[in-house]
């Protein structure tokens, strides 16, 4: 595959805080519809690349594009969203007064203002893509539930369904196991692989046992570079993992 | 409550169930509260922006109404001027400030009656709201614009009567003001008002906007990563708030006869929130509920035991918020909302 077939583009970014390289040079491809794993120490960069993808922090050398022609380094971070690139933060944020359905149509794709909001009903299309949605986050039988009421991983997959209203084309999802049960873990890996193929997936994760059920390619960053890349046991064998990372 | 004026014109004087003047007064006072305690309920209820400044809305509402009715008392004042009211007269004006023009008609009135709170809703929250002042931030100056506003109202030279305000009152639209049929009238069209306003408040929180104003309550910056213009929709609510502040306030003025700066007291506007949160915030029938009942409360106590009146409103809104989180209404069993009814009801048809 040539670079352009590449969703995301990252060449030679770097950023620093005070003198600390917190992205290297770094570089990177995600391929359509990939779910790819990025493991690494802390502080070895990984929320650093988040922040920078979805336009939070500001590299101070290299190229970050999207599909190909975007410069998501001359957009806000509005515009990226708006764009097709949709972030799950680490503390699950959702409304929790409002039902699960009315979180996911607070983040339906489309018009925002103010008239539009006072007048509009649900078309059958959104409803259809609401319920589809339920679907694929497997709380179809919450839908009246207010989220308040929603266990830590079920608030998780809410807002996974929320980022999939708005149709992204990339998911960054940062530790979204932290915290669940082995159950909810085993769910939220099915859910992941049920995107893969529709979205491009790219999950910033500790836990190695999820990493390894899901993983197809493994992205190991070390001190603001890529150490290795490649599936789960190659980067498991590998000297220079087991010595920054997986021996410890 | 509202049988009781209909009733008074069916039953005779001597009856109990006769309500004097002063009851049908005291009615649509409550009902005027109560609107005042919707608007309240929904910024804050709904859209968590606590102002404890809505008494400035409504005391606006009130003068310009006031207003109107100073300009109808015509000649028959007690300097006997055909255009200035007495207190201009007193003062020595020469002629009517340019801002008293229109006042003359009722129409005019009634649209100021709005259209002041919504401007001064709109010039506050556009700053407030665009420098993402919040919380008790926005709380603190919404006191002080309504203290400002009262400093500026009890000056002679403002032109609105200083801390005389405006009464003595004759008539509206030719109608005797003390005349019975017109109070019937007058709580006819408060208690109108009422609804109307609280279906109006009613449509909004159940439409798609009223769900992201309670998103912005619980998570304003989540809402607007999500791309929703948040300051627009807060400021939109304040000023459809400040409008119907001022619409209850133009219709308690005619009734109860007098309008002075005292309304703009910050002490009023913390009792707004109170009956709120007394009744049951975020239901806006519980605000309603709540401006009554503490109203029946304060009437009853500051008659019959008036030294007690704001110490029982002070333990009354511990009390509340220690022990009923939901006010009175929640003490209510929960039912299933509207949505939720239509629902099993779609539900129980497609099966």
């Amino acid at each position: 595959m040539s670079l352009d077939d590449k969703i995301l583009h990252i060449e030679q970014l770097t950023v620093s805080f005070d003198g600390f390289r917190a992205l290297d040079e770094l570089t990177m491809h995600i391929e359509p519809g990939e779910l790819r794993c990025v493991i690494g120490p802390n502080g070895a960069g990984k929320t650093t690349m988040m922040d920078v993808i979805t336009g939070r922090t500001r590299p101070e050398s290299g190229t970050a594009r999207f599909c190909q022609k975007l410069n998501l380094l001359s957009m806000s971070e509005p515009e990226i969203a708006q764009a097709g690139i949709g972030r799950k933060f680490q503390k699950p944020t959702v409304f929790e007064q409002l039902t699960v359905m009315e979180n996911l149509e607070l983040a339906l794709a489309g018009g925002k203002s103010i008239m539009m909001m006072l007048l509009a009903r649900l078309t059958p299309a959104q409803e259809r893509k609401i319920d589809e949605v339920l679907e694929i986050i497997g709380l179809v039988e919450l839908r009246e539930t207010a989220a308040k009421s929603l266990s830590h991983g079920q608030k998780q997959w809410l807002e996974i369904g929320m980022l999939l209203m708005q149709e992204p084309r990339l998911l960054l999802l940062d530790e979204p196991v932290a915290g669940m049960t082995p159950q909810e873990v085993e769910r939220t890996a099915r859910l992941l692989e049920s995107l893969v193929g529709n979205h491009s997936v790219l999950v910033v994760e500790h836990d190695m046992d999820f990493v390894r059920s899901i993983a197809r390619r493994v992205t190991v960053l070390h001190e603001g570079r890529v150490l290795v890349e490649g599936d789960m046991d190659q980067v498991q064998k590998d000297q220079r993992v087991i010595d920054v990372y997986l021996g410890v | 409550m509202l049988g009781a004026p209909i009733l008074n014109q069916v039953v005779p004087q001597s009856s109990a169930l006769h309500m004097g003047p002063y009851g049908l007064t005291l009615v649509s006072k409550y009902l005027c509260y109560a609107m005042l305690a919707l608007a309240v309920d929904l910024i804050w209820g709904y859209c968590g922006i606590l102002s404890l400044g809505h008494a400035a809305f409504f005391a606006l509402g009130g003068y310009a109404i006031g207003m109107y009715l100073m300009r109808e008392i015509g000649p028959r004042g007690v300097y006997g001027d055909p255009v200035l009211p007495d207190f201009m007269v007193f003062l020595n004006w020469k002629k009517l400030p340019w801002f008293w023009y229109g006042f003359n008609h009722l129409g005019f009135a009634l649209v100021m009656m709005m259209f002041v709170p919504g401007l001064l809703g709109l010039a506050f929250g556009w700053f407030a709201f665009r420098s993402r002042v919040t919380g008790v931030y926005f709380s603190i100056i919404t006191q002080a614009l309504t203290y400002a506003l009262m400093l500026a109202f009890f000056r002679n030279n403002t032109g609105f009567g200083g801390n005389n305000g405006f009464t003595d009152f004759k008539d509206i639209l030719g109608f005797d003001l003390h005349s019975d049929r017109v109070r019937v009238v007058l709580l006819v069209i408060t208690a109108a008002a009422l609804g109307v306003s609280y279906l109006a408040c009613r449509v909004t929180v159940e439409s798609r906007a009223g769900r992201v104003l309670r998103a912005i309550r619980d998570a304003e910056d989540r809402t607007r990563f999500l791309g929703y213009p948040v300051e627009s929709f807060k400021l939109w609510v304040f000023v459809f708030s400040a409008v119907i502040g001022g619409i209850a306030g133009g219709l308690y003025v005619p009734q109860v006869g007098i309008i002075n700066p005292s309304e703009f007291s910050p002490i009023n506007s913390i009792e707004v929130v109170i009956w709120v949160a007394v009744g049951g915030r975020g239901t806006l029938y519980g605000a309603v509920a709540g401006a009554v009942l503490v109203n029946c409360a304060k009437t009853y106590l500051t008659s019959s035991l008036p030294e007690v009146w704001l110490y029982a409103l002070g333990a009354l809104f511990v009390l509340v918020t220690m022990f009923l989180p939901r006010g009175i209404i929640g003490l209510v069993p929960e039912r299933a909302t509207w949505r939720e009814r239509q629902r099993i009801q779609a539900e129980k048809i497609s099966r």
